[in-house]
């Protein structure tokens, strides 16, 4: 039980064995659904994530992991409408949900209580406007550099930190100038600027070149850890959640199958969602039966928005379905956990039982 | 077992490429709306099949003879006799009206004919010619985008003399070099793909890949802009009829119907209004059905 | 950076020595003998000879070229066949009122475009926004010459607020001027802003679909905050072009207006040289316009760079 990888330089007290609490939770999500007026997108998702906490969000594409971080962020797209409770605890504690509040409020709160990371960094910054500008802009926003000319010596720290060469040069350079990790760089410094006690990055290194990937999860692993944020890290890349989560939700169909540590639920997967995606990946390999050709894969393809079957969402691709899935699986707790019964168990009324299958 | 999960890259078989994030949110607004017919391609092809309508019509049917005079009052504002009324020359409007149609659907046809016969070839010469040859082509067309229609039209005629021909030509070189630049950089798109390159290396002529696969692939974009360059034809024959260069007296032409209408606005204005309703209304058409076939050929750009 | 300039700069030299061409080849080789045009065919062949002879035209064509290349450079194109005057000053004169109904055109339908256009685009799915573009489609529909008949009919005619037609000059009379040019400006500018309004509307939906509009909204800005700061510019590109295109339009556009509202601007000069078969002034005249609209395609590339830093490097 040792997380610390090639990836993770974890030394702060914010490893997996720090303390986590109530008192420590930051964001907290209940019962949060998203949909047209026809069609839910998102039923009933909850979780929470811990101030130091790296929490990992699966799923394949179209689970509605990105869904869950724009409801969160309050930027849903237009036509769609979220209802729940989401709560942060960010400089005050989280007195109000969110999701009631007015886009003059959630603004103030954006950038500065709560940042994100989006996964295309090549569209993600202005063209026509210098990075430094782009990072300088967030502080300004938010009145935390009294001004622009501390603004911008702080951007050099900033741009700095995320290991930029020339950062006093490079802030004045224009985003086509930099390369795709580079231009990712920048975007986690602005969402590092105001130290946000909770980040989300979205698939933050999918769109990147293999050889940088693993530099850019370290430096938002480094960047969260000094700041002792709390992080939700969606991706669809198993390997990514092991390296750099200690805890890890499994969505599918709009919905949180399951949820426990990551080496309990990827080692002993008990959803059959979770078995599936396990044993696509290769995360098995080491044990020695690695055989890329061999790889099994998860009969069938994600529904479309809108067509998940009633009760469980996986039924119509699940092997083991009985009539019983055709109602919604009750949540399963597996074990104590500290942030509660829903941060470690499943919703599946078959559940794989350990070894044995 | 905690170490077998370090640095393993990616799934496989699951998760695909791309990833989920932008699949979240834009698969929603996609689905289930591809193809239908949107309300401009429905309104616009109404009002353009109307037209043309009309303009059949008025070969074998007018409420009175066309452009003739007749042995009754001028200036009649509508009536059950003369639904559009009558003009100086004692003429019915509702009949000028329906042969002025043919006029103006004539222009169109022949002048949107003339650019798509010589712009379209152009084009794809320009796309497929990488050299000085393709660079050629489309600096000349540039030169030529300097010349709109209406001014090179003028420039005819102050040789030939105004007529329904010299304007229409004129008209049709004009709009020759919008369509040699929709033709080429659609059809840069085509040679940039696959399938042409594979039909390339496969040693296919020039020719027969222009023809197989580069004119099938770019018709879509010329037919949307064979519409929108039939709204400006019609916009740019009824100004040449209205400044006398282009239809002569004596043959119906909405342009020189509002003409003639300029000197009696006071007493008469009915008689602008009725073929300035009817050019706008046949732009608008044309405008609407080219906006909606576009729309509906590449339902991406939907609402731009 | 320089470079580009360069770049630019040949483009425009080349396109304008092409355009002369053009209208050189159309106005004076086409026709064959502009002489026996401007004289009719009535005139006794030894009239046109005496006439060729006076105006060179006699010369071999490449010699012809190369005098009135230099003419249009020293801004001396020449007299006219039959009256002897000078081309030159007249067109001076009526550039000037021309160059007032542009430019109040395109103030003006860039006035009521910009917001009208930025309405449409953030309203695009409620119904006012739907509304105003369909409104909008219909202005372009709408020649600008029958906008200003109706506007006559209404204005001129009807009400008597204004004059129907005519023009003075700004300096002698002040009221006058203006009231003779509200009508032509205002039918120019409507039309020219429906075009306009519509292709800001689609260049900022454009924008609101970008990623970084997203991110600034991430830092924290409100929606209407963040396309401000970061949309307006990324929309201006497309914009821009159109404005140069719309530029040129209007001079075009100009030519029918002066005739509907009897104005003396360079578009009436233009057709009273066609009827009067002056194919001299009608040629000048016609290289002024071209001239004009090559010049404006430059000025258009120059404001890409400002705008675009993109385009500065040649990165795209």
């Amino acid at each position: 039980m040792t997380t610390p990888g090639r990836v993770v330089a974890t030394d702060g007290p914010a490893g997996p064995g720090g303390p986590v609490g109530a008192g420590r939770t930051v964001l907290r999500v209940d019962g949060l659904s998203v949909g047209t007026r026809q069609t839910p997108l998102l039923s009933d998702v909850s979780f929470s994530v811990d101030r130091g906490e790296r929490v990992g969000l699966i799923g394949e594409s179209g689970s509605g992991k990105s869904l869950t971080a724009l409801a969160v962020m309050g930027l849903l797209p237009e036509g769609l409408g979220a209802s729940g409770d989401v709560r942060l605890s960010a400089r005050t504690p989280a007195a109000r949900n969110l999701l009631g509040v007015g886009e003059r409020e959630m603004a103030r709160v954006r950038g500065d209580g709560m940042s994100m990371v989006f996964q295309e960094p090549m569209t993600a910054l202005n063209p026509t406007m210098r990075v430094g500008d782009q990072v300088a802009e967030v502080m300004l926003l938010h009145r935390t550099q009294p001004s622009r000319s501390a603004a911008r010596r702080r951007v050099v720290e900033l741009l700095g930190q995320v290991d930029l060469p020339d950062p006093a040069h490079l802030a004045r350079s224009y985003p086509h100038e930099l390369s795709g990790g580079q231009r990712q760089r920048v975007v986690l410094a602005i969402a590092l600027a105001n130290d946000p006690a909770l980040l989300i990055c979205d698939e933050p290194t999918t769109a990147l070149d293999v050889t940088v990937q693993a530099t850019v999860l370290d430096l938002v692993v480094r960047g969260v850890e000094e700041r002792d944020s709390a992080m939700l890290f969606i991706t669809h890349d198993l390997g990514v959640v092991a390296t750099v989560c200690e805890r890890v939700l499994v969505m599918y169909g709009g919905r949180i199958v399951e949820a426990g540590p990551v080496q309990e639920v990827f080692a002993d997967p008990r959803h059959r969602y979770t078995q599936g995606l396990v044993a696509a990946s290769d995360l098995a390999g080491a044990d020695g039966r690695r055989g890329r050709a061999q790889l099994p894969t998860i009969p069938g393809t994600v529904p479309p928005a809108g067509r998940f079957p009633s009760g469980c969402v996986f039924r119509t691709r699940c092997t083991h379905a009985t009539q019983a899935c055709a109602s919604q699986p009750p949540w399963t707790p597996r074990g104590k956990h500290p942030a509660g019964a829903a941060a470690y168990g499943h919703a599946c009324v078959h559940p794989a039982g350990g070894d044995d299958d | 077992m905690s170490e077998a999960l370090q640095g393993v890259p990616a799934l496989g078989p699951v998760g695909g490429p791309g990833g989920g994030a932008a699949a979240g949110p834009l698969a929603v607004e996609g689905a289930g709306r591809r193809r239908a017919l949107n309300p401009s391609l429905l309104i616009g092809g109404s009002i353009v099949l109307a037209i043309v309508l009309l303009a059949l019509v008025s070969y074998v049917w007018t409420p009175w003879p066309p452009m003739r005079v007749l042995p009754v009052e001028p200036y009649q504002t509508p009536n059950a006799e003369h639904w559009l009324g009558t003009d100086r020359l004692r003429r019915d409007v509702l009949t000028q009206i329906l042969v002025g149609a043919r006029t103006t659907l004539f222009v169109g046809l022949v002048a949107v004919g003339v650019a798509a016969v010589v712009g379209v070839p152009l084009g794809i010469l320009a796309a497929m010619s990488p050299g000085w040859l393709g660079q050629l082509v489309m600096r000349t067309n540039d030169v030529l985008l300097a010349f709109p229609a209406l001014l090179l039209a003028i420039m005819f005629a102050a040789l030939y003399g105004g007529s329904t021909r010299v304007a229409m030509i004129a008209i049709g070189i004009a709009t020759i070099p919008a369509f040699a630049r929709i033709t080429r950089s659609g059809a840069l798109g085509v040679m940039a793909s696959e399938y042409v390159v594979a039909a390339r290396s496969a040693g296919r002529s020039a020719l027969g890949i222009a023809g197989r696969h580069v004119l099938p692939n770019v018709a879509g974009l010329v037919i949307v802009q064979a519409s929108v360059s039939f709204a400006i034809a019609i916009l740019a024959e009824a100004a040449l009829a209205y400044l006398g260069l282009g239809t002569p007296t004596g043959q119906a032409s909405w342009g020189r119907m509002l003409f003639e209408a300029q000197t009696t606005l006071r007493s008469a204005p009915h008689l602008a209004l009725v073929p300035g309703a009817a050019i706008a209304l046949s732009v608008l058409g044309f405008n609407l059905f080219g906006d909606g076939l576009r729309d509906w050929l590449d339902p991406k750009l939907e609402g731009r | 950076m320089i470079l580009r300039l360069l770049q630019r700069l040949v483009v425009l030299v080349t396109s304008l020595v092409v355009a002369s061409l053009v209208v050189f080849g159309f106005m004076r080789v086409l026709p064959g003998d502009p002489a026996r045009v401007a004289l009719g065919v009535n005139a006794s062949d030894a009239a046109v000879a005496q006439l060729r002879e006076q105006f060179g035209l006699d010369r071999p064509v490449p010699v012809q070229y190369l005098d009135w290349v230099g003419g249009l450079l020293t801004l001396d194109p020449g007299i006219e066949f039959v009256s002897r005057a000078a081309i030159g000053p007249q067109i001076a004169d009526r550039l000037q009122v021309t160059l007032w109904l542009v430019v109040a055109s395109m103030v003006l339908a860039l006035v009521i475009a910009l917001p009208v256009g930025l309405w449409m685009a953030v309203r695009h799915r409620h119904w006012d926004g739907v509304v105003l573009s369909a409104l909008s489609q219909v202005g372009v529909a709408v020649p600008a010459f029958l906008a200003g008949i109706v506007l006559i009919s209404v204005f001129a005619v009807r009400l008597r607020w204004v004059p129907s037609g005519g023009w003075v000059v700004p300096a002698q009379d002040p009221v006058g001027f203006l009231q003779r040019l509200a009508l032509p400006t205002l039918s120019l500018a409507l039309v020219q802003a429906a075009v306009l309004a519509r292709y800001i509307r689609s260049a900022v939906l454009d924008v609101l679909r970008e990623d970084y509009l997203r991110t600034a909204r991430a830092k924290g800005l409100r929606p209407v905050q963040a396309l401000v700061r970061h949309g307006l510019r990324n929309a201006a590109v497309p914009v821009v072009t159109v404005l140069g295109l719309q530029l040129a339009t209007l001079l075009i556009g100009a030519v029918v207006i002066e005739r509907v509202f009897v104005i003396p601007g360079l578009g009436s000069l233009l057709l009273d040289s066609v009827a009067k078969r002056e194919l001299l002034t009608v040629q000048a005249v016609v290289m002024v316009l071209v001239v004009a609209v090559l010049v404006i395609n430059f000025v258009v590339d120059l404001l890409y760079l400002v705008i675009d830093p993109r385009l500065r490097t040649g990165a795209r």
